[in-house]
């Protein structure tokens, strides 16, 4: 589904990602892990065609199409969510007007009619249950004023809505308390389908216990450094990052 | 970004061409004479000339305002044309006399004046030039006594309610451009809705500037008597010319202890190229006055005009009178505006409420200019005004100047003002859902606009939002 081929990026002049190999494919959790700087975001922002990063080298496939060529509406057509890992606030748009709109972007982009309002109204209050809301946060502005869990669930609200093919979640179990973060990480689980995948992005090995990953990726200092199976999450929290930049633990 | 963002707020102007008619036009120039002219082409009563010579003897005397946040080539008073009319041979008894390509022209405009075809449930009256081409509806409101007629026709049939209300707000000799206009208006709307009537619905007055080389300058009154209810809406283009075009035109309402106006603009003249050739000066002055109890609502869609110079206001005369300011004022291109709101608080326990959301793009400059006056005796008076500047690019401009002068110890005035920049992070959330970059901008654009656009009628909400879009860019949906 994803191929990753010697990825290199810059913010200004500083090079953040040194060649990224990953591949994915349909049916599989990949969770990245690392420690703050070594790119985990930057590579999401990257894959998500974010303007303020420049790819110097390498290549991304989607689904057969060369992703990087993309913008960042067709990259979500095309299949590709990246929940944020700080939402942005949309003062003045309900979350209900901003779901439909974007879901109809969606359709459009399929050659399909615009979603009948009564039908949407059907959907929407299914995709709720995936995060537990009632109907009342369609009339609140896109996260204007949520607290850092609502924008976080906003986010997987989104994600079920949207139905990509890869989701690619940004740190979205940080700053979470415990039940919200039961709420992501269910909501992630309910999602799960042969044919989509993950990629979670995290600090912390504890979004792990809810959501079980296939392949655990240590990225440091703008390279994947180990990969493993989910045992390396748990390796991780005993022995901390610095045993991954270790000669000796480089894989 | 902000390259991407100013390349998609190229605009097209939709409504840029020109009506081939022909016209009845005075010399060009400015004197007693020419004012004489067009009160007799008029057929005025002779306590109307001398309202109109006043003016203009008061207007010789006065200076052009420099104080605005505006630049632009001196006016050459003398260089336009004050009167145009399209030539029909004797006025008209119903709109199926009206030239077929004037009705083409509203045709054109999205506003029919074949009754058939009507908005449901909004008359028209459409002022072509100097002139008004019809108004719609007109059997139906009389039934319950309300008029709505062209200002030349109310002068003739009504002269006791124009004579005794004319000038009651804004004084002939108020400002430089309200003498101007007292001095030479051609035609306008005028309305009456009697004690205890509520207007069953929206009034509607259309502008359209067509002739090359004229101003237009007409003049709207509206008269809402004790306890009376009326919602009007007017909405103004022109064609694309080269040159600029003088709009400066006068709104009086009245409402009467208990009466309720609610005036609402969508206003799209011609706002010239790029460049900033061409384009409509918009110098307008507008103002309300509410008696006891009675409430003025101002809610105001600005999207064109070269330059545009406009201070709806409300003056507070009775106890408990209410005042409301609503604005959304867009430039773009080389536009400028210097535009807001006086509310002069006079009787006791009065309120008013100001919302003024200003959007600059290209390298446009909008200015916010508010004044709020509370006056000795206005005891408990309260206002609260909201002023928000949003930034599309780096080359654009946003001004604010709030003046707050509040003389009785009771009063109460909370100003909030915010800026914000349309952010890079804000459209690549909406893009990273599917969204375009234009959708992504509407759809920020419109959310920050919202509290103005709910208070407009159901029908021209939908309108504003999608001028809105094409002021910004060509086509936001």
């Amino acid at each position: 589904m994803l191929e990753i081929r010697g990825l290199t990026a810059n913010v200004g002049d500083k090079e953040i990602l040194k060649g990224i190999d990953l591949t994915i494919n349909a049916g599989e959790v990949h969770a990245i892990m690392g420690p703050n700087g070594s790119g985990k975001s930057t590579l999401a922002q990257v894959l998500a065609g974010h303007p303020a990063y420049e790819v110097t080298g390498g290549s991304v496939r989607f689904d057969g199409r060369d992703l990087l060529d993309l913008e960042p509406e067709e990259r979500a057509h095309a299949g590709l969510f990246l929940a944020f890992q700080y939402p942005v606030e949309i003062p003045g748009v309900t979350n209900s007007y901003f779901l439909r709109a974007a879901y109809n972007e969606f359709r459009k982009a399929r050659g399909l009619e615009e979603a009948d309002p009564m039908d949407f109204l059907d959907l929407l209050e299914e995709k709720l249950k995936v995060v537990e809301w009632g109907p009342e946060i369609m009339g609140r502005a896109v996260n204007h004023g949520f607290s850092g869990g609502e924008k976080k669930r906003n986010e997987i609200l989104q994600m079920a809505v949207l139905e990509p093919k890869l989701a690619i979640l940004d740190e979205t179990d940080s700053g979470l308390d415990i039940d919200a973060l039961r709420i992501v990480a269910n909501g992630v689980n309910r999602l799960r389908r042969p044919d989509n995948a993950f990629l979670l992005v995290t600090h912390y090995q504890r979004l792990l216990n809810y959501v079980v990953p296939d392949v655990v990726h240590v990225l440091a200092g703008g390279r994947i450094v180990k990969s493993g199976g989910k045992e390396l999450a748990l390796e991780l929290e005993a022995r901390g990052y610095e045993w991954v930049d270790e000669p000796a633990g480089v894989a | 970004m902000s390259t991407e963002v100013e390349s998609l707020v190229q605009r097209e102007y939709k409504y840029g061409f020109v009506t081939d008619i022909d016209a009845d036009i005075a010399p060009k120039g400015l004197n007693e004479d020419i004012v004489r002219l067009i009160s007799s082409k008029k057929g005025e009563p002779a306590w109307l000339l001398e309202w109109r010579l006043k003016a203009f003897r008061a207007w010789q005397k006065m200076e052009e305002p420099r104080w605005p946040n505006v630049r632009y080539e001196p006016v050459d008073y003398q260089a336009i044309s004050y009167y145009a009319a399209p030539k029909t041979a004797t006025p008209l008894g119903s709109l199926d006399e009206v030239d077929p390509k004037l009705l083409e022209t509203y045709r054109k405009l999205g506003i029919p004046l074949d009754e058939q075809k009507l908005l449901a449930g909004v008359a028209v009256d459409a002022i072509f030039d100097s002139v008004s081409v019809g108004t719609t509806y007109r059997r139906q409101l009389a039934e319950r006594g309300i008029i709505f007629c062209s200002f030349g026709e109310a002068v003739r049939e009504h002269p006791g309610l124009v004579q005794a209300y004319l000038g009651s707000v804004v004084p002939a000799s108020d400002n430089f451009f309200a003498a101007l206009n007292s001095a030479v208006f051609s035609d306008g709307s005028f309305v009456y809705v009697p004690k205890g009537v509520t207007c069953p619905m929206e009034l509607s007055t259309y502008f359209r500037i067509n002739a090359q080389g004229t101003g237009q300058f007409e003049r709207t009154l509206i008269v809402a008597d004790e306890g009376a209810t009326v919602s009007y809406l007017e909405g103004c283009t022109a064609p694309k010319r080269d040159e600029n075009q003088l709009h400066a035109a006068v709104v009086e309402l009245v409402a009467l202890p208990g009466a309720t106006i609610k005036y609402s603009t969508v206003q799209n003249w011609y706002a010239g190229d790029e460049e900033g050739k061409g384009g409509i000066y918009n110098f307008v002055t507008k103002r309300g006055k509410a008696f006891d109890r009675a409430k003025i609502s101002w809610t105001q869609v600005e999207t064109g005009s070269a330059i545009t110079w406009k201070y709806p206001s409300v003056i507070l005369q009775g106890d408990d009178a209410v005042g409301e300011f609503y604005s959304v004022a867009v430039v773009n291109g080389r536009q400028q505006a210097d535009t807001g709101t006086k509310m002069i608080h006079i009787g006791r326990n009065t309120r008013s409420t100001v919302v003024s959301k200003g959007i600059s793009a290209g390298r446009g400059q909008n200015s916010y200019r508010g004044l709020v006056k509370i006056l000795p005796k206005a005891d408990g008076a309260r206002n609260y005004t909201q002023c928000d500047s949003m930034l599309i690019g780096n080359r654009c401009g946003a001004h604010t100047f709030p003046y707050i002068d509040v003389q009785n110890a009771t009063g109460a005035v909370e100003h909030e003002a915010s800026t914000s920049k349309i952010g890079e992070d804000q459209i690549f959330y909406l893009k990273s859902r599917g969204l375009s970059t234009e959708n992504a901008i509407s759809v920020i654009v419109n959310g920050f606009c919202k509290e103005v656009f709910k208070e407009l009628p159901m029908e021209f909400a939908v309108e504003a939002q999608k001028l809105l879009g094409v002021s910004l860019e060509g086509s936001v949906g």
